[in-house]
Formats: C-alpha cells, structure tokens, sequence
C-alpha cells in the first residue's frame, strides 16, 4: 500500500535555536516527487475543500508528478498569490491535509500519513519565484484608468491587491508601518518565512504596477471619504486584528511584561537581536515565560530562545497554557520545533499574579492550576481551575499571547462604517461590502484573528465582489 | 520626510535642545494640537514618538522639538537641513480638546514647553484666558519664551536657579495662581516629576488638569501596548487612548517603572556610539 511520507529536511536543532534563519530546508526535487507519488489522485478530491481559496491541489500535484512545474506553479497561482508564503505559514494540518483522504474522520487535525500538500505548495512556489514565473496584468484591460484603494498591507491586503492589480486596476496600498507585510513581517520571525521570500513575493505586486505608500494611516492621515475624493473608485480594508488582548491581572503592567505583538514586533521588524547596529532594544530574560497556546505563543517562544542562546544567557524559556496539548491552536509543526528548540511547556496552567521588584520589573509569575470541565462553545473543553492550587515560578520576562482585537482608529473615525460587538467590521458574507457602499473589507478585521490563507480567502471573495461592483457602476 | 530646517535652541551643559522643520504634507494638513508623529532617523534606528509643535498646511511642513536624550535624539540634533528622515507617520494620538473653557493655565517644563506651544495657540484662538508658566533649569535652557508669550495672554517664566525670571520650580507659580484665582482647566506636559507634582498642586483646588504622557512607544498605532498607562485602575495605551489623560488618575509610580525599562541599554548604546547621554 501507500509509502511512508517523506520528511521534510530541517537544520540541526541545537544551531538553529542559535540564529534566525529557516528552519525548515524544504524538499528537493527528487524529494518532492516521491512525496507527490503518494497522492492518489482522488476522484472527488476532497483536499481542495479544505484550502480556503480552493487551489486545485490534485491537479497541481499531478502535474508534479509529470515534472510540469511551471504548469504547477500556474495552477496554485490561479486561486494563491502567495505560495511560497502560504507553503510555509498554512496550518495545512486544519485545512488541506486534514481534508486528506488519508486523515480519519473526526481526527483534529491531519495525520501523519496526509500528502505533505504545503511542502509540494512551497516547492513549486519557489520554483516558480526562482523562474519569475508571477503573473502579469492582463493586456487591454477595461479597468483601464480604474483606481483601487487598499488599506493595509498584510495578507488580505496583499492578496487583494494582487488580484485587482491583475485585471489591470491601478492599486494603491497604504500601509502604516514603514515597511509592508502587515503580521508576515511584524509577527512571523523569519525562521519560519525569509524575508527574502516575502521580499520576492510583495515585490512581485510591484511589477503589477501597485503603488505602495508607508507611513500611512487611513483613519488619520486620510479618511475614507477623502480617498473616494481622491478619484478611488472602491476602497478595501485589510486593517487586521492589530490590537493585543492581555490577561487583566494584578502586576501586568511591570517592566518586562511584554505583549507578544510588542516582544514580536521589536525582533521582527526593527531587529531588536541585532542590538545595538540596529537601535531598537529588548530586553532578555533568564527564566521567561510565554503566556498562551497559538502561534504567535510559539513564535514568542521560539524568539525568546534564540535571545536567550544569542546573548549567552542558558535557554529558560516556557510556554504555559490553560488547556492541554491537543487543544492548542498551534501548527502541530511549531510546536514540535519548539520542543525540539528547547522550549518547555507547562498545561493547565492559569496566570493569577505577576509579581516584581522594587523598581518595578516582574521577578515571579503566581498561577493556579486547571482541569479540563465541559466542552465551550468552540468544542474546546474548557479549563477551570482547581481551588488552591497556586504555585509560583520565576519570571524576569514574560510574553503575553492571548490573543489580539480590531485596532480601532478607522472605525472609531468612520461611524458610518457598521462594526460588531467586538469592534470588528460587519460585511456581507457573500460580497464582503461593508455598510458603506464602495467600501469591503477582508482578513482578521472581519473574522477576528484567523490564519493567513483565511485572510487571503476573503481578500479573494471581496476582488472578484469589487469588479463586479466596477462592472456595475460603469454600466450606471 | 526632508529636513529643510534645523536650528539649535539650547545648548547647555551637555543639554541640547533642537528645532526641524520637516517636509511632510499629509501629516501637516491634519495635524491638530496635541498630536505627535512616529519617526526613525535611520534605515537601522528605532521608532520614536515627538509632538507636532507646529503645522504649516500651505507650505506641507510640521515643526518638532527634540531634546538630546538618547542616541536617536542625538541622531536628529545632528541631521542637517537637507538629509531626510527614513521615516515619520502621523499624526497620532488624539488631538486636544480645543473649546472655550474661560481661563486655563499651561505648565511647561523644559523641552515640555514645545508640546505646550501648540496648545496654548489653539487655546488662545478659541478665545480662552491663557496663562502659560514656563520654567528650566536655568536661563540658557529656556525655549519658545517669544512664542509662548504670543500664545498667551500672560506669561510666567521660573528658573531652578533664578538666573531668568522668579526662582523656583513652575509648581510654584502654579499654585500661587490658583490660590489667587479660580481657573477651568490646567495643562501640563514636562518631566514626570513635574506632573505629578502638578497633580498634586491642582488637586486640592478641584480644577480639572490635562496631561500629555511621553510613555515609551513603539509603532505608536495601538499594536503592542508598550505605551500602556494605568489610569483610574483601568490599562489605557498612550498612543491612541492618549497621550492626554487626567493628570489625578495617572499611576505616576508605574509610568517613571516603565519608562526606565532600556535604560542600561541606552547606556550602553550611547557608550558604544561615543555619545554621553545626559538626563532625559
């Protein structure tokens, strides 16, 4: 019957925790084939349900396996943009692996056996980067003089600029950071995406002829009328779920308390582990403590460990989560990086107390223990904790990971634009329009915090919804 | 993002003040008073917040005041008209609330008198009774005198050292004016010392006191809560909660422990650059 799966290839686990170089090496050509060879070519793929954009992934991988690369690489870009990006972050074990005929129903995630569908994804995807294969913009277009605003350049973002720029829109991105990638720069390290990669792929909109302006925030340096009044035709908004949730607990606010965002923010983007050539600071900690169980929990982590091993001080790093392992919503992948890295974990755990010096920086963590009660309204059993069970652990720095909300500086500004209860913008779900006409909106802003194929999923949906919408106003 | 202008308004025992004039048209067609922008002098520097001092729509440039405390300041004070700045994002932070209060009273201290300026100008516009107190530590330090006794309707200048205008700190003049007088709003913007003591003065006199909190920030856009402030219990962000909040619920203590989080590391930096640092 079916052959084993072949392993990806990774670096050695102990000089990898060292540096913030990828991890995973990806397959080889010979690697990738085998691997495509285990697919069974399904009559009713169901694998393709599974990806939130719907890439044709049986014929994809059948044209692997003829070696068409190129007509691969074709075939994943008529429905991703970004496929080496995609390829690399996709939590495929939820999505298409899990949708794997090989995989037992009911199963939370993929098994072991599932087609390794994101590596054969990101192998045809850097072949098609190395080759130049991205897509052009279509001649002659009858979007010719058409002006689309983007707001924000984060996946959504990205993908729905890509896909208006194709039909030969002119797209303007305006981002307020000074550099672009919204979470895939800020919050993902680059041991897990290359910024070469997210250089490549975000440079190939550039050559789609989209304009990209730092520095920009709509909601204060513009508004949404003024873009329309600035000859904008449609206006998309990819503002993320920006804003990080912290526990509520007494002692959060001491020095050394960082939020994930924060703790990512300072390595990723402004280099902070290359303090002092890059000015940006961070501080490390002997015993640090991530508080969460996602990946940006992991991320944390993982980041945290290589300061560790960077500045000389012995790895100490520990993750604490109010659930089990199952329950985390972490790719099963960074997970076991993580372990492998030489993070530790500790489940069950509930944050009651931080506790500090007195100058103020944080020197223990006082938690209560869990048990797992009755499945919550995610499926999830939920954690309660057991009455007197404080412990209390050293921490000199801590990274909060729970979770992130809708940043609110344009909707705050734009009352006109309809918002739910947790401040995050309502659509139609069939077009992704928001409650002001011209207006749609896509990714975390309006799902909450989802994964970057999800966002690139709606950003899809609100593309093809905006040229319809451009169909129909040109006719008026 | 091209400085067009720089000039040196304090140079004093190892304090430098200075003022830019900065080519950034979308920033200064919204910029209103109270609101600050983000900037990064280098490709390999850090974010920074500054306060808007002065907009100039017309011409499409912002004036800032920066006071040399760490490398990045000093990388400013040392930029020369014509270099550009990598980056600079605004404004941010919610503008002040400019309305006919009656008669109010600004607080400067030090590079504090810069953030005041704009506010008393757009006070004073709004036709308020603006009384400014402006105070250094002695008389070569002192900046904007000319321009905030434009802005004001009356202007007092203290000294630590009595070398210009009355002796002693500006918490002083502060609570001579309100023991003499009833007012509707105090504003106060300086070191966190002085804040806090201005807080202490107002309190007992009821008045309503305002605020701008320089909290360490990093995008300045409510991404990562470095900026966060307790204020009446509850965890605000400085950046687009603030940067004013009223000046009795602020928890002072964990403000001065927050701010002082890299201050080895800022020494340290400074040391490699060869730049002393001096007192923020």
């Amino acid at each position: 019957m079916k052959k084993e799966p072949v392993k990806i290839k990774e670096r050695d686990k102990l000089s990898r925790a060292r540096d913030f170089e990828e991890v995973v090496l990806g397959f080889s050509e010979g690697e990738a084939l085998e691997e495509a060879s285990r697919c069974l070519q399904c009559k009713d793929p169901k694998c393709i349900a599974g990806c939130p954009v719907g890439i044709d992934i049986k014929a994809f991988i059948g044209q692997l396996t003829k070696k068409d690369y190129d007509g691969a690489y074709a075939t994943i870009r008529q429905k991703s943009n970004f496929p080496s990006i995609c390829g690399r972050v996709c939590p495929a074990e939820y999505q298409c692996r899990k949708a794997c005929v090989f995989t037992k129903k009911g199963e939370p995630f993929a098994s072991q056996q599932a087609i390794n569908i994101h590596f054969l994804e990101r192998f045809i995807g850097d072949h098609g980067a190395k080759k130049g294969l991205h897509l052009k913009a279509s001649g002659g277009s009858k979007y010719k003089g058409v002006k689309v605003a983007v707001v924000g350049s984060g996946p959504a973002g990205l993908c729905c600029a890509g896909e208006l720029a194709r039909q030969g829109i002119k797209v303007v991105i305006f981002e307020g950071l000074h550099k672009t990638g919204g979470v895939l720069r800020y919050g993902i390290p680059p041991f897990r995406l290359p910024r070469k990669i997210l250089d490549s792929e975000i440079n190939s909109l550039k050559e789609l002829g989209v304009e990209i302006h730092l520095n920009t925030i709509i909601g204060k340096a513009k508004t949404i009328d003024e873009l329309f009044g600035e000859g904008f035709s449609a206006i998309f908004l990819g503002l993320g779920a920006g804003i990080p949730s912290f526990l509520g607990v007494p002692g959060e606010n001491l020095c050394n308390v960082y939020s994930a965002n924060e703790f990512l923010t300072r390595v990723n983007l402004m280099n902070a582990h290359l303090f002092p050539v890059s000015h940006t600071p961070i501080n490390i900690g002997r015993h640090i403590v991530v508080i969460g169980g996602g990946n940006t929990a992991m991320d944390a982590a993982r980041v945290a460990i290589r300061l560790q091993h960077l500045a000389g001080v012995p790895p100490d790093t520990t993750i604490c989560y109010r659930r089990t392992e199952v329950e985390m919503p972490a790719r099963r992948l960074e997970i076991e990086h993580a372990k492998e890295e030489g993070v530790k974990f500790d489940f069950l755990v509930k944050p009651e107390e931080f506790s500090g010096d007195e100058k103020g920086f944080v020197g223990k963590m006082c938690s209560s223990r869990c048990e797992l009660g009755e499945p919550d309204s995610s499926g999830r059993r939920r954690p309660v904790v057991i009455p007197d069970s404080h412990f209390e652990v050293d921490c000199d720095l801590a990274v909060i990971a729970v979770g992130l909300g809708a940043n609110k500086i344009l909707t705050s500004v734009t009352p006109q634009l309809k918002t739910d209860k947790y401040g995050d913008v309502t659509v139609d779900p069939q077009t992704m329009e928001t409650s002001i006409k011209g207006v749609f909106a896509g990714g975390d802003i309006v799902g909450g915090e989802g994964t970057v194929i999800e966002a690139m999923g709606m950003a899809k949906k609100a593309a093809s919804a905006i040229l319809d919408y451009l169909d129909r106003k040109s006719k008026d | 993002m091209k400085i067009l202008d720089k000039d040196v308004l304090a140079d004093h025992q190892g304090v430098r003040i200075v003022r830019l004039a900065i080519q950034a048209p979308d920033i200064a067609a919204k910029a209103r008073a109270g609101q600050f922008v983000v900037l990064m002098v280098r490709e390999e520097g850090e974010r920074v917040p500054l306060t808007i001092v002065q907009a100039d729509p017309g011409k499409g440039t912002i004036v800032l005041i920066a006071q040399e405390a760490g490398l990045t300041t000093k990388l400013l004070a040392g930029a020369k008209a014509g270099d550009s700045l990598h980056s600079i994002v605004g404004p941010l932070g919610h503008p002040t609330e400019i309305k006919k209060y009656g008669k109010v009273i600004l607080v400067g201290g030090g590079v504090g008198i810069a953030e005041i300026y704009p506010v008393a100008s757009a006070l004073k516009n709004a036709g308020n009774h603006v009384t400014s107190i402006i105070g250094s530590r002695t008389k070569e330090l002192l900046i904007l005198e000319r321009e905030l006794k434009e802005a004001s309707s009356e202007c007092i200048i203290m000294s630590d050292d009595g070398s210009y205008g009355r002796k002693g700190f500006v918490t002083q003049a502060l609570k001579e004016l309100l023991e003499k007088s009833t007012y509707d709003l105090v504003y106060a913007v300086g070191p966190i010392p002085m804040m806090r003591a201005v807080s202490t003065v107002t309190k007992p006199f009821g008045v309503p006191t305002l605020v701008s909190l320089n909290a360490i920030m990093v995008d300045g856009t409510g991404m990562c809560g470095c900026c966060r402030v307790t204020v009446a219990g509850k965890v605000k962000f400085s950046c687009v909660d603030g940067p004013e909040f009223d000046a009795g619920q602020v928890d002072w203590q964990e403000l001065m422990n927050r701010n002082s989080i890299y201050t080895e590391k800022e020494k340290h930096i400074c040391r490699l650059t060869g730049q002393a640092q001096s007192h923020p």
